[in-house]
């Protein structure tokens, strides 16, 4: 069989049937477009998500959820009736209520309340659904992370990037199909927030890195140049045509493509870097010219090229909105990082029909509490909030979401949540029902049993969707 | 509804049968073959393991008689009347999917009237006694080496396949050297082995890399997957753990030395109850230590020491029982006969014990030490009596007891109490401790901690901040006598009970437990203590027939890219069947019987004629055994991500062999520690030669993992792995073709054939070949390659400014051009998919 024979056959099915099985055929399966789209339970509106993954828990009585009650109850503790199962990381209970200083207003037609930290995003209120009722079981960063994004807090499970890649398989040929960007600080999970856990390592996220190398390794070393590359591409798979036909191992053939697909990764890296055909108002209207709001705008620009381009999973991790310690001030300085490029992002894929197609999260492992933590008596403003999992706020936007509303209440005191209350299991499940994917069905057996995102919890929130 | 099965009901069927009900078959139904297949298939998923709807279980046979919450289902002689069939015929039964077809309820029928025998399942075949196997009888005498060989022929030849021929020297030189040692031959070695006219020439080699050095580092790199051994901590901040190699250093030189498996064993999961214990057999607990832990500020301490049991509970069921264990923390097993009472009884095995670093003084250290250490506690002690330390630490510690045992009465006390906890390694179970009982060590240690954290609880009022910066100081200034220390297990002061904790959450504790071993297995003998030495004397006690199974499983796996038991985590019910069961009962006897030597097993299996088997695939075989689960050839196996690192650094000669030591941190691309949390992550690149070193030695970080062993499959070190995924990425391209190390290996390689080969092109690209692959390039490799080296001096010639960068130094008489061109030659054949393989 030569190469050309080869290429033919790739595109047939039953070659992978035929060839013995083992990782190396599923890589391959995996490369190629043709034979990598998996087809989704049924019809969705959604093919892509961008996850905007608010590392370290933002506080959602600053941001999204507006309690005036609390005024009153400022600089007191609450009684203990309402506080007794309350597990928290770093205060008692019976610390003192703080209330928010921030200025809350009706936005769009849809009248959503946000933050007067958030007016872009606010500006994309009709677009937006607004969830008060998010709850989850960690009350740690590390096994909070673990559970939003593996559906538990233990180690090893896959993540939802690599589950819907698995899912739904890859559109881009050059591209990989979960895509990692950060911003700010490491987030506690490190690789573990984009891990492929016992799914094969292709589902890995892949991250696009701020500095040197957007892939890792992806330059030539010095001295090679792309010819040099093609002609030493063109001699390796020649040579290892020779020894496939020496050892008639057809896995030899998937290792041919995975260097074709390294090269052509090459050349199409740098051209979803290069920003010089969008236009200087599409710069402005991310922030990318702006020093405050660069690398986070960068990131939200590179996420729609990316959509653009086929890739399934962006997710874009921005660390640490952690405010135990001076809320106000470092609230702030997340929020004008943040806000304009998010909103900018909702825009710019509406305005070129991608938001249909894309679903868009937002938010973070928990949310934080309506008492006060003072780390350092003796600083003016150092007023923070501790870990509050009980009762938090994300919100959705795109693909087969209903934009334009509230879905869920909390408490006057955003202690406890009083309306459909939306655990992360459930935010999963929705999730993947937006791609067409059932969360029940999409399993992968290891140790013996059929693991999934959801764990053995999870209900598709239909409040949520269109 | 009439279907034309109604009618043929009518003719046959007896009036009392009922109208609609199809006819009983006319066979006599055997259960396993006809009954069980329909029951899995279309009841089981409601009615099964997972769930029982109504009550009702069909896949056991107790419950299945006894029936479900409206009663019986099965009525044992009278089809017609059993629900069962009422319910599959009257299409009300199963609710989704196909209906049952006529045939079907008719078989089902026939069984029932026959007395709805449901044969008393066999133990499960994992759980039975290991009994020595008869070797089989075969007909090709003439092929086999050893025993292996019978068991794997006769199961050839019923099949009617002939196993594949030998592979030639070549190959089986560099088959042996990366599976036993990690590293592929010299040249020199094949020209040896190749020209040895002794008929036991193969045998030479086998004994000569056993006896390597490198044995041990190949083979601990299997045992780390499975210990998940890592130099940090894991969660958050995962703070290195610098003391950590000294446990992978315990597992390469016992390897080397051959420490049969029991006592390889024993010592790790119990060492430090070993009587009269040596320091090393303390370092080996250092495999429980290997577990993850979170110094996250906010959490709840206890919490995570549980996670740290459960974790240590999970393992021994992965690694020695090949059972997931894990499964039965928050509910008795769905599958295998584990209770969730039987799992925290394993669990309270290692719940007593503490985490203790001890001084594990290295080669060298400790005379230095001795000498200076009465001068130094004298001067200390002084020193802090001085300040007073003495008084103020007892008042701390009361303090400290006193929030321990009152929680809630004061915050800022009872977060002191936490932070000790997560701040020091054993520092809540040291204050527990009486005083009088604690080591030196230990009196040092907590001392030490108490003067760091001064500040925590113990208002500075006590103290002023410049007496204590003072006193710290002076302390330093003493500098301490220190020797290298390891993280071990112990047990010391009150034992700690254990409890059936519901859905595992360790805030809902119910009866309480004793320690015990699982009834499926046989138990210790009576009147053994409950700990952990009993724990891991009952692993490898003949009586106990997983630990033997599995062992030897995984050793066939590593040699040939498959166990005997495909699942070789899972040896339960829902694991695979093994290929060659009487095989693996062979080996396993066969370990048992040579008290438990791993070198041994090694070499029966490589010398057997199964392991000697060429790998070339043979199409007409494949489309019947597509996975070689009757190994009619060996298998080509992508080597792990270590060994492809070492064996870049082997051929191109900038491998420094030193063996073990502390971890290195090679160069790592600029921003990927910072990936860790808050950028927290330090990577001090190693410099020299150290920069060099096999993968196994590089500092796992288990947050930021070194990109080069994520690339190629290297486990994460979270949970125990016990079998390695082979993927195959562009990543894995453009690692090997760009990342700087193996840039590095390709221009030392071509510094080696232009240094070390004297001549022209054919020559010189000759022996890379060989250094890479261990052979001779065949006429058509050569002429390709040539073609290859032609353009690109071509190219270079054209572009000295590439060819500088290609190949910066100069060489006396050697064309710059060329020179950069063998470069990009070495760059090639580091990439070759062979390369990456052992055949």
């Amino acid at each position: 069989m030569t190469f050309a024979d080869f290429q033919l056959i790739q595109t047939r099915r039953d070659f992978f049937r035929r060839c013995a099985g083992g990782l190396g055929t599923i890589a391959l399966a995996h490369l190629l477009d043709a034979e990598s789209l998996r087809r989704p339970h049924f019809p969705a509106k959604a093919k892509n998500v961008i996850f905007l993954f608010m590392e370290g828990g933002p506080s959602q009585l600053d941001l999204f959820d507006p309690k005036p009650a609390l005024q009153k109850w400022h600089g007191t503790p609450l009684p203990a009736s309402l506080t007794k199962d309350l597990r928290l990381a770093f205060i008692r209970p019976d610390a003192a209520v703080l209330a928010s200083p921030r200025v809350f207003a009706p936005s769009g037609r849809c009248g959503t309340e946000f933050s007067d930290f958030l007016p872009h995003t606010a500006s994309c209120a009709d677009d937006i659904c607004l969830i008060r009722s998010m709850h989850t079981d960690a009350f740690n960063h590390h096994p909070g992370q673990l559970l939003l994004f593996s559906g538990s807090t233990q180690f090893g499970r896959p993540t939802m990037g690599a589950w819907v890649t698995y899912g739904l398989g890859s559109e881009s040929q050059n591209l990989p199909g979960f895509v990692v960007l950060a911003s700010g600080k490491g987030t506690s999970g490190g690789t573990s927030n984009w891990s492929s856990g016992f799914l094969p390592s292709e589902y890995q996220g892949v991250v696009f890195r701020n500095g040197g190398d957007p892939i890792l390794y992806l330059s030539n070393p010095p001295g090679v140049s792309t010819r040099t590359q093609r002609v030493s591409l063109d001699v390796l798979r020649e040579l290892n045509e020779e020894h496939r036909a020496a050892t008639a191992d057809v896995e030899i053939a998937s290792r041919i493509a995975s260097y074709e697909l390294a090269f052509r990764m090459q050349s199409a890296a740098p051209e979803l870097l290069d920003f010089s055909k969008e236009s200087q108002q599409t710069l402005e209207m991310y922030g990318v010219n702006n020093e405050t709001t660069r690398p986070y705008a960068v990131n939200c620009l590179l996420a729609r090229r990316m959509v653009e381009r086929g890739v399934r999973f962006v997710m874009l991790a921005h660390a640490s909105w952690d405010d135990h310690a001076e809320l106000n001030k470092k609230l702030k300085q997340n929020c004008d990082i943040t806000d304009r490029p998010t909103g900018a992002l909702l825009k710019d894929l509406k305005q070129r029909g991608l938001l249909s197609s894309t679903l868009v999260i937002w938010g973070g492992e928990f949310g934080r509490t309506p008492m006060v933590e003072i780390r350092n008596p003796s600083q003016k403003d150092n007023a923070g909030r501790d870990h509050h999992p009980l009762a938090y706020s994300m919100w959705m936007a795109g693909g087969g979401i209903r934009g334009g509303q509230v879905v869920g209440k909390t408490d006057d005191l955003c202690m406890n949540i009083v309306e459909d209350p939306i655990h992360v299991h459930d935010l999963q499940a929705t999730l993947l029902h937006g791609l067409g994917l059932d969360h029940t069905r999409l399993t992968y057996r290891h140790l013996g049993r059929d693991f999934r995102l959801t764990d053995v919890a999870g209900n598709v929130v239909k409040k949520l969707l269109v | 509804m009439v279907r034309s099965g109604l009618f043929l009901l009518g003719l046959i069927a007896a009036a009392a049968d009922g109208p609609l009900l199809p006819p009983a078959a006319n066979i006599r139904a055997d259960f396993a073959r006809d009954i069980e297949p329909i029951l899995k298939a279309r009841c089981q998923v409601c009615h099964g393991p997972q769930q029982q709807m109504n009550g009702l279980r069909l896949d056991r046979g107790e419950d299945a008689l006894r029936g479900g919450k409206s009663g019986p289902v099965i009525l044992p002689g009278k089809s017609a009347e059993s629900k069962l069939i009422q319910f599959v015929a009257g299409q009300k039964m199963p609710p989704v999917g196909s209906k049952l077809t006529a045939a079907e309820v008719g078989i089902l029928r026939a069984w029932i009237d026959q007395g709805a025998k449901w044969p008393k399942a066999e133990p499960h075949w994992a759980f039975q006694k290991i009994r020595r196997p008869e070797l089989p009888a075969i007909r090709k005498q003439a092929w086999t080496q050893n025993p292996i060989d019978r068991f794997v022929l006769a199961r050839l030849e019923a099949e009617g396949i002939e196993p594949s021929p030998e592979a030639d020297r070549r190959t089986l030189l560099r088959r042996l050297s990366l599976d036993l040692i990690g590293l592929p031959p010299k040249p020199e070695e094949t020209a040896e082995f190749l020209t040895d006219p002794r008929p036991d020439a193969y045998q030479h080699v086998v004994d000569r890399l056993l006896a390597s050095p490198h044995y041990g580092e190949k083979w601990a790199r299997h045992w780390l997957d499975l210990a998940r051994y890592a130099d940090s901590d894991g969660y958050e901040s995962d703070l290195p753990r610098p003391h950590a190699w000294r446990y992978r250093q315990w597992v390469i030189e016992a390897l080397n030395r051959d420490l049969p498996f029991d006592r390889f064993t024993i010592e790790q999961l119990a060492g430090d109850l070993l009587p009269n214990a040596t320091i090393e057999q303390k370092v080996a607990t250092g495999f429980n230590r290997n577990t993850l832990t979170n110094r996250e500020g906010g959490v709840d301490t206890e919490q995570f020491r549980v996670e740290e049991v459960f974790d240590r509970t999970n393992t021994l069921g992965t690694v020695w029982l090949g059972l997931t264990v894990g499964c039965a923390q928050c509910h008795d097993h769905k599958y295998d006969p584990i209770s969730q009472k039987e799992y925290y009884r394993l669990f309270a095995f290692f719940n007593p014990a503490h985490e203790l670093d001890i001084d594990a003084p290295l080669p060298g250290e400790i005379g230095p030490y001795l000498a200076r250490r009465p001068e130094y506690a004298a001067k200390r002690r002084a020193l802090l009596e001085e300040y007073g330390i003495p008084e103020l630490q007892a008042e701390w510690e009361h303090k400290l007891l006193e929030a321990a045992a009152n929680p809630g009465q004061s915050a800022e006390w009872d977060k002191a109490w936490k932070y000790l906890g997560n701040n020091m390694v054993g520092g809540q179970a040291i204050v527990k401790l009486d005083p009088a009982q604690r080591t030196e060590k230990q009196r040092d240690q907590i001392a030490d901690y108490f003067i760091a954290r001064f500040g925590d609880a113990f208002g500075k009022e006590r103290l002023a901040k410049e007496k204590i910066d003072e006193l710290r100081k002076k302390l330093k200034e003493l500098k301490p006598p220190e020797v290298s220390m390891a993280q071990t297990l112990a047990e010391f002061g009150e034992r700690r009970r254990t409890h059936v904790l519901h859905r595992g959450d360790f805030r809902d504790p119910g009866e309480e437990v004793t320690p015990g071993t699982p009834a499926v297995l046989a138990s210790p003998p009576p009147g053994s203590p409950p700990s952990r030495l009993t724990l891991a004397r009952w692993l490898v006690s003949p009586e106990n027939p997983l630990t033997a199974r599995v062992t030897v499983n995984r050793m066939w796996q590593e040699f040939f890219g498959r166990g005997l038991v495909r699942t070789s985590e899972d040896f339960g019910t829902q694991g695979e069947r093994p290929s060659h069961p009487a095989l693996l009962d062979w080996l396993a006897s066969e370990f048992m019987d040579r008290g438990w030597s791993m070198k041994h097993m090694h070499r029966l299996i490589v010398t057997s004629a199964t392991y000697r088997q060429s790998s070339r695939s043979r199409p007409e075989i494949d489309s019947r055994d597509p996975d070689n689960v009757l190994v009619a050839r060996q298998s080509r196996l992508r080597l792990p991500a270590e060994l492809i690192r070492d064996s870049a650094l082997a051929v191109s000669g900038l491998l420094n062999p030193a063996i073990g030591g502390r971890s290195v941190r090679p160069p790592l691309p600029a921003g990927v520690a910072q990936l860790g949390y808050a950028s927290g992550v330090k990577w001090e690149e190693t410099q020299g030669p150290d920069r060099y070193r096999r993968g196994l030695y590089i500092h796992f970080q288990r947050t930021v993992p070194f990109p080069q062993l994520m690339n190629f499959d290297a486990p994460d070190a979270y949970l125990a792995c016990s079998r390695r995924q082979r993927s195959n990425t562009p990543l894995q391209a453009l690692d090997l073709l760009n990342d700087p190390v193996f840039f590095e290996a390709s221009q030392a390689l071509a510094l080696r054939l232009l240094r070390e080969v004297p001549g022209g092109f054919a020559s010189r690209f000759g022996y890379g070949f060989e250094l890479c692959l261990s052979r001779r390039p065949t006429a058509r490799e050569t002429e390709r390659m040539a073609a290859y080296f032609e353009k690109q001096v071509d190219i270079l010639r054209n572009d000295p400014k590439e060819a500088q960068a290609l190949f910066p130094h100069a060489l006396d008489g050697v064309d710059p051009a060329e020179a950069a061109a063998w470069a990009a030659a070495g760059r090639v054949l580091l990439n070759l998919d062979e390369f990456i393989h052992r055949e």
